[in-house]
């Protein structure tokens, strides 16, 4: 299965209807499973099955059980395809089409494209191409698994400043 | 939550908007066998929201009251903004780690924390600055 989320900042009709056109271009959207919440009435996906919202425990079966996830540029979601070693396709949220409350998502990308498990559509127009690469890339082995927790370097620093106060 | 060992073993409360998060703490305390941590969920709120924003200072101040934290710990935003405010104002160390999500610039709430936050993380390497903020490391 394919999952596609979202996330819960509000529409984004755009990935929506380009995973739509890619399902009825490749006849797979028996595939995919979407949690699209508040489409914009009339951007309703029409070739794959889709709620507005999953419980949370529910959100994470459909998560853990897909093969490939589909997603706005959110950093929880990505870091949570590479906790769980997928492929995951991403195309940011663009704030002068009011999907967002600024750019940081483009910011997002730009960071990550090079990263092994990360699969970047700048906009609409690349996403079913990088649909098609990451579905490749599935049938081998997925991206090495993020461990579940930070860098230890970082935590015991961290560790540091909140039980040993300092003179910053 | 991928920060968790910084503060293995002592006493947390977490506070966020996400109401789902308090099954994963549940199961943590059952895998640790540590007692389950202090859990508060807040309203979502933005600059946008302004009455949502409002609500959401007062469940922070009543959570604040309720757990009188000596540290403060935050990746934002305005529920983050908001704690590391408040801390200063409930005698805590505050620390603020700006969002992973923010790698042109630091977020608006963060860049609002300069002079209120004891200590003033990035973390993106290339946004450290000499004037702050600092650079320890990212969540992944």
């Amino acid at each position: 299965m394919i999952f596609l989320t979202i996330g819960t900042q509000g529409p984004f009709d755009r990935l929506v209807l380009a995973v739509d056109a890619w399902c009825k271009t490749k006849g797979r959207g028996a595939e995919i499973f979407g949690q699209i919440a508040r489409p914009k009435p009339g951007c309703e996906p029409n070739h794959f099955d889709w709620v507005e919202r999953l419980d949370p425990a529910e959100f994470n079966r459909r998560f853990a059980e897909a093969s490939l996830i589909i997603s706005h540029a959110g950093m929880g979601t990505i870091i949570s395809a590479l906790e769980a070693g997928k492929q995951i396709v991403v195309m940011p949220r663009r704030f002068d089409l009011g999907e967002h409350r600024n750019d940081h998502q483009i910011a997002t990308v730009n960071q990550l494209s090079t990263r092994p498990g990360v699969f970047v559509a700048r906009d609409e127009t690349e996403l079913g191409a990088r649909i098609d690469q990451a579905l490749a890339a599935t049938r081998s082995a997925g991206p090495p698994k993020l461990s579940r927790f930070a860098d230890p370097r970082f935590t015991s620093a961290l560790r540091k400043l909140i039980l040993q106060p300092d003179e910053q | 939550m991928r920060l968790r060992p910084s503060w293995a073993g002592l006493k947390v409360t977490y506070v966020t908007t996400d109401a789902g998060l308090k099954s994963v703490l549940e199961q943590d305390a059952k895998d640790t066998g540590d007692e389950v941590a202090g859990f508060h969920a807040v309203v979502d709120a933005n600059l946008n929201a302004k009455f949502q924003l409002l609500r959401q200072l007062l469940q922070l101040v009543a959570v604040f009251r309720r757990s009188r934290p000596d540290v403060v710990i935050t990746t934002g935003a305005a529920p983050g903004y908001f704690a590391v405010r408040l801390g200063r104002l409930f005698g805590a160390r505050t620390i603020w780690i700006d969002s992973i999500a923010n790698a042109d610039e630091l977020s608006l709430s963060g860049k609002r924390l300069k002079n209120h936050a004891d200590v003033w993380l990035t973390q993106w390497e290339h946004l450290e600055r000499p004037e702050g903020p600092v650079f320890l490391g990212s969540v992944i």
